[in-house]
């Protein structure tokens, strides 16, 4: 705009001129900014040297000395720093991952309940959303972490779910799948069942636009993707077996084990961020407009088809751009794991490893750029779907 | 491909059943369905199951008054709210000297006052909701903040700082005393009078208290009005910016902006606790209080400053290009047409963020900031007070103090939107 | 956003290497403490026995005491310290940047700690070991019998690696749960989420005070490392380390001239030389240390020599009771020894 006003007044003040003002204050910025970037640079290293603060990544590949109670790929005191930063990085990635997908779930059937027409039903899960949204995360964490630690009997009095499960303070114990050669087959064939349901599915909906019959979707494609792996497994003469926990000791030994910290993260996060999607779910889908709804009911959908067929699918516009600000948020709040003990990256890198090594700038930088990695790649994919929902827009 | 048609006609359902009164209403609320009817059920069974144990831990089976935790300590007693009531002044003011609570007390009904006046929605006031302002929030601030205790204990102090709160509320509601400036006493010239009532100064005739002796509900009010104060100014800032048409200047605010927003607070607070001192000159060093706050800010203002975007985002073209045809500048296009707007536009958001950023001020003690949080959680470890009890009473007191003020602020948020709305709707 | 993460890193990797003129850090620490009439000490966040503040925030412990008596040698007033609650994470970096004058947090005295992190311990104010302690219902004698089990551990400590070391060592497995505060991993302890908690030996007394029912545990006899803990300064300026290395020589003198809080004034009549030195009734021995002529005298009546305050924070005279051990003074079968003023 005041470039175009710029050209209306060629022979104005040089000093006036918007172009050159523009120029001027910009150079200005930039200056400034560089300035602030020059200082601070300088004095970090000035500082950094005369407090004898390691300035380079030499730390990376030294041993690390220290155990992890939670790791993803094998790890031992004698691994290295480099190490100790990827199993707190699978660790972060655990979390958000199963966190984004539990609270996904919850947090559309909290928005669906908050409207529906049953008064107990709306009542209680928008009096669940205020409670979570209104009180800190931290707080959340910490009642639960303490409210499931506490009260849960140590590993000698376990409660016993039978089958090689067990719950204790110690998190909970299952068996441990071992896979014998030709385990593959079978996720092969689990695999082969999914194919082959998306081709039954991409048939049903032909079948459908041509016919007006309606296949049982549903049905069919669980059989297909359950059926195959049980049939290759059973061919295959079981080659997964399980290895039981044993009570021995101090703890069990052998199987599977959920830490409580991990527990306790992934309940609070996935609880917290379910709250707000709710909300977020609750806003799409009354955006979308009522006359949808009647037209829905008038073609004699049922409320379940309605929601599924018509609501749902223009709700999703709406819904994903601030669906992804919340799985972003969740990943970001995984950091809280260093307020319970959980090892992810921020305890495990940005905790033990910066205050072993003593190099923090390069620590808290790696950190923040891993986050900032994490946030970008959700972003990109979480675009890449929403134009594709768009484009169904006409 | 030929697309099918339906040519007869589907069979027509019988007419919606409609019973009136109580089985009506207990068939369309309860017993509504095949998924929501058993829910319903469920959530009424499990109300049921829950409420009379939570009624017999909080309130039957509580422990209200006692000495030491020996009483909170016996099998089958309830929540040990002994405890908060001895622990109220630590949770409260921190190690803040207590014959010094009073000056933290002035700062937060000064405050307190002066803020609610702003954020009071002008317009048409009922009597009853006068009253309720000028009378109600400076006292529910003064139970909130000094508690009871304080009045028994230095009764004319207090109830004068009562009074004095009740007296500036109404001074600022009958003086008609324009927004403008009751904004700029809040923003100016309060910060001043409170930094000094607060750390103490020799003019004063008042005693200097260090920064680390502060601490509990006060200190967590401190650091989310700071952060929130200046994330506003920041976040507009930065919000014009990103929307600039000079290119170094967008460019410098969209880094800014996405790069606080990508990362966790935990990190920008380790970074303003650890490299913030490295960044400046030797003895610049800031306060080990100063640091958080200062990392606090700026990353609200990031946030602040995506919400803003949202607003001046909604503002037609048609107002920037008409007041440029008027001959304003920049600055006064922004000031007098689009802010006024935009802001007004995004007032619900700017609440919410507030909350978001009062509920952020719990991660402060990761950098050991004595907020409210770990003022609880450093009682928590007193082994004269521990006990089974100890830590779920001591939560939820904290659930329920977070829950109040962000509650009464996200209430506030829908009330100004309505309002908003009321212009809107024709 | 990559692109700015890159810059962001590379920015600060070039910083961080870039080879500018480095200003001298931390000159003339005892000009600025005079400046601002405090010393600022960093302490613990709060273990029992050396750095506790009450509700109050007023503070005791072992390594408060010596803070105190460098007050009262500087200032002649021991309330003249500003205190620091320091996490095992910052408590290096918040020396290193010169917000706190002293460290006195039982910090362990390592070769890297000095070698690489720019630091110097003045001394040890207490010798100390790693050990463990279990619940007496688990009917445990020895650390030997610990495999298997999960052990609660301060993160960032060498506590932490040296437990790693000791179970690797022995070929015994174990559960590491880590927490970044101290009070987060007894906490974690008391509630049974391990089976054991780990740091050194006089932090375990002073933990198990914390618990609910200190008397159900117990601390196992095995010392599983040397943890020689003391004050630390930084490294450019001597005569602050001086000061603060003979602020601690000095109680112990006191100790073992039999110089007491409450006879120090008695004493100044003392026709023992060596004490007459110690109190400043003859020479100036505080000059050099940029202090008074009285600067012990002021120390031991103030805060006491250093047998008082082993007794006062962590001895018999506590609730910790730990005894003497290897901190009684080397004449009396200890390792405690402090070089003579004169």
């Amino acid at each position: 705009m005041s470039l175009d006003a710029a050209r209306e007044r060629p022979s104005g003040s040089f000093f006036y001129n918007p172009r050159v003002r523009g120029l001027f204050w910009q150079a200005v910025l930039i200056l400034v900014v560089g300035f602030l970037g020059y200082e601070a640079v300088v004095n970090a290293a000035t500082n950094m040297r005369a407090r004898g603060i390691p300035t380079d990544f030499a730390f990376w590949d030294r041993v690390a000395s220290f155990d992890i109670n939670l790791t993803l790929i094998s790890y031992s005191a004698t691994s290295t720093y480099g190490r100790a930063f990827m199993v707190g990085l699978l660790n972060t990635l655990l979390v958000a991952a199963i966190g984004v997908v539990l609270a996904t779930v919850l947090g559309f059937f909290l928005g669906i309940a908050r409207l529906s027409k049953n008064f107990v039903v709306a009542k209680l899960s928008s009096f669940y959303v205020e409670i979570m949204r209104n009180t800190p995360l931290l707080l959340q964490l910490l009642f639960i972490y303490n409210a499931v630690l506490k009260p849960l009997p140590n590993p000698r009095d376990s409660i016993s779910f039978g089958a090689g499960f067990y719950l204790n303070n110690r998190g909970l114990v299952m068996p441990d799948p071992q896979f014998a050669p030709g385990a593959g087959f079978i996720l092969a064939a689990g695999v082969a069942g999914i194919v082959a349901s998306v081709f039954y599915r991409i048939y049903a909906k032909r079948r459908q636009a041509q016919t007006g019959e309606i296949l049982p979707v549903g049905r069919v494609s669980a059989a297909l993707i359950l059926l195959p792996p049980v049939i290759v497994y059973l061919l295959l003469g079981q080659p997964i077996s399980f290895e039981m926990p044993i009570l021995r000791g101090f703890n069990f030994v052998g199987g599977l084990r959920v830490l409580p910290e991990f527990v306790a993260l992934v309940l609070g996060l996935s609880l917290y961020t379910a709250a707000f999607i709710a909300e977020i779910v609750r806003a799409g889908i009354l955006a979308v407009s009522h006359g949808q709804t009647e037209a829905a009911q008038s073609l004699g959908l049922s409320r379940s088809q309605t929601l599924k067929l018509v609501i749902i699918p223009q709700a999703q516009r709406v819904i994903i751009p601030p669906l992804t600000n919340q799985f972003l948020a969740l990943t970001k709040n995984s950091s809280l794991a260093v307020f319970i003990g959980y090892p992810d990256l921020v305890q495990v890198f940005a905790g033990t490893v910066l205050n072993q090594t003593g190099a923090a700038v390069q620590v808290i930088a790696i950190t923040m750029a891993v986050y900032l990695v994490i946030s970008l790649i959700t972003a990109v994919i979480m675009n890449l779907y929403n134009r594709r929902m768009a484009l169904v827009e006409r | 491909m030929s697309l099918y048609l339906r040519r007869d006609e589907a069979p027509t359902m019988p007419p919606p059943v409609r019973a009136g009164g109580a089985i009506g209403w207990l068939k369309d609320n309860i017993f509504s369905g095949w998924v929501s009817g058993p829910l319903a059920l469920a959530f009424i069974a499990l109300i049921v199951w829950v409420t009379p144990d939570l009624v017999r831990f909080f309130i039957l089976d509580a422990i209200w008054t006692a000495d030491d935790g020996a009483a909170c300590r016996v099998q089958g007693t309830g929540a040990c709210w002994a405890f908060v009531d001895r622990k109220l002044d630590f949770f409260r003011y921190g190690s803040y000297p207590v014959a010094e609570h009073w000056r933290v007390d002035v700062v937060i009904m000064l405050g307190t006052v002066l803020s609610a006046r702003l954020l009071w929605p002008d317009g048409k006031k009922s009597t009853f909701g006068l009253f309720a302002f000028l009378i109600g929030i400076p006292l529910f601030i003064f139970l909130m903040i000094p508690g009871p205790a304080a009045i028994i204990r230095e009764p004319s102090l207090e109830l004068a700082i009562l009074a004095g709160g009740i007296a500036l509320a109404c001074a600022l509601e009958f003086s008609k005393l324009r927004t403008l400036w009751v904004g700029l006493i809040f923003f100016v010239l309060y910060p001043v009078l409170g930094a000094y009532l607060l750390k103490g100064s020799p003019l004063l005739g008042l005693i200097h208290v260090d920064t680390n002796l502060w601490g509990g509900i006060f200190l967590s009010l401190l650091v989310a009005t700071i952060g929130i104060v200046f994330s506003l100014p920041a976040g507009i800032l930065l919000a014009l910016g990103r929307r600039s048409e000079l290119p170094a200047v967008r460019f410098f605010s969209i880094l800014y902006i996405e790069f606080v927003r990508g990362v966790p607070f935990i990190t920008v607070l380790f970074m303003a606790n650890t490299m913030l001192p490295l960044f400046v000159p030797d003895n610049w060093s800031p306060d080990r209080l100063m640091r958080p706050i200062v990392g606090f800010a700026l990353f609200a203002a990031a946030y602040m400053a995506e919400e803003v975007r949202g607003g001046l985002q909604a503002i037609p073209k048609g107002q920037s290009e008409g007041a440029m045809a008027l001959g304003l500048s920049y600055w006064q296009r922004m000031r007098l047409i689009i802010l006024p707007q935009a802001l007004t536009l995004v007032i619900p958001g700017i609440v919410n963020i507030f909350i978001s950023l009062f509920k952020d001020t719990t991660l402060v003690a990761i950098v050991g900031i004595f907020d409210f949080l770990r003022a609880i959680d450093a009682a928590r470890i007193d082994p004269v007070w521990s006990g089974p009890t100890v830590s779920p009473t001591v939560y939820t007191f904290a659930a329920a103090f977070y829950f109040i003020f962000c509650f009464g602020m996200s209430r506030y948020s829908q009330m100004m939107e309505e309002r908003l709305n009321a212009g809107r709707r024709r | 956003m990559k692109a700015i993460a890159a810059t962001f890193l590379a920015a600060m990797t070039l910083g961080a290497m870039s080879q500018s003129a480095a200003a001298q850090a931390g000159s003339k620490t005892l000009d600025l403490i005079k400046q601002k009439g405090a010393l600022t000490c960093g302490t613990n966040t709060g273990l029992a026995g050396f750095g506790l503040p009450d509700d109050k925030g007023n503070w005791t412990g072992l390594d408060v005491d010596l803070c105190k008596g460098i007050a009262a040698a500087i200032f002649n007033d021991p309330t003249k310290v500003k205190y620091i609650p320091l996490s095992a994470k910052d408590r290096f970096t918040a020396l290193q940047s010169g917000e706190i004058d002293v460290l006195a947090r039982n910090g362990t005295w390592t070769q890297s700690r000095e070698a690489e992190l720019g630091l110097l311990w003045v001394g040890v104010n207490y010798y100390d070991g790693q050990g463990f302690m279990v619940r007496k219902k688990l009917n445990i004698a020895s650390a030997l019998e610990l495999n298997g089990a999960s052990v609660c551990v301060q993160q960032g400590t060498t506590t932490e690696l040296n437990m790693s070391d000791f179970f690797r060592t022995k070929g015994m497995k174990y559960e590491a749960v880590a927490f970044a505060d101290i009070n987060e991993a007894v906490k974690a302890y008391d509630s049974g989420r391990c089976d054991a908690y780990t740091t050194d030996a006089s932090g375990l007394y002073g933990s198990r005070l914390k618990l609910v029912n200190p008397d159900e545990h117990v601390v196992l006899p095995e010392i599983i490392s040397k943890e020689p803990l003391g004050p630390a300064v930084r490294q450019g300026d001597d005569q602050w380390f001086n000061l603060v290395k003979w602020t601690h020589y000095a109680m112990i003198n006191a100790e073992e001239l039999g110089v007491t809080k409450a006879n120090v004034d008695d004493m100044l009549k003392s026709p023992n030389p060596e004490i007459k030195r110690l109190l400043g009734v003859e020479g100036d021995f505080g000059k050099g240390l940029g202090l008074s002529k009285d600067w012990a005298y002021r120390i031991v009546k103030h805060v006491g020599n250093y047998g008082e305050v082993f007794s006062r924070n962590v001895g018999e005279g506590s609730a910790l009771k730990i005894k003497r051990g290897l901190n009684s003074l080397w004449s009396a079968g200890g390792i405690q020894y402090a070089p003579p003023v004169r």
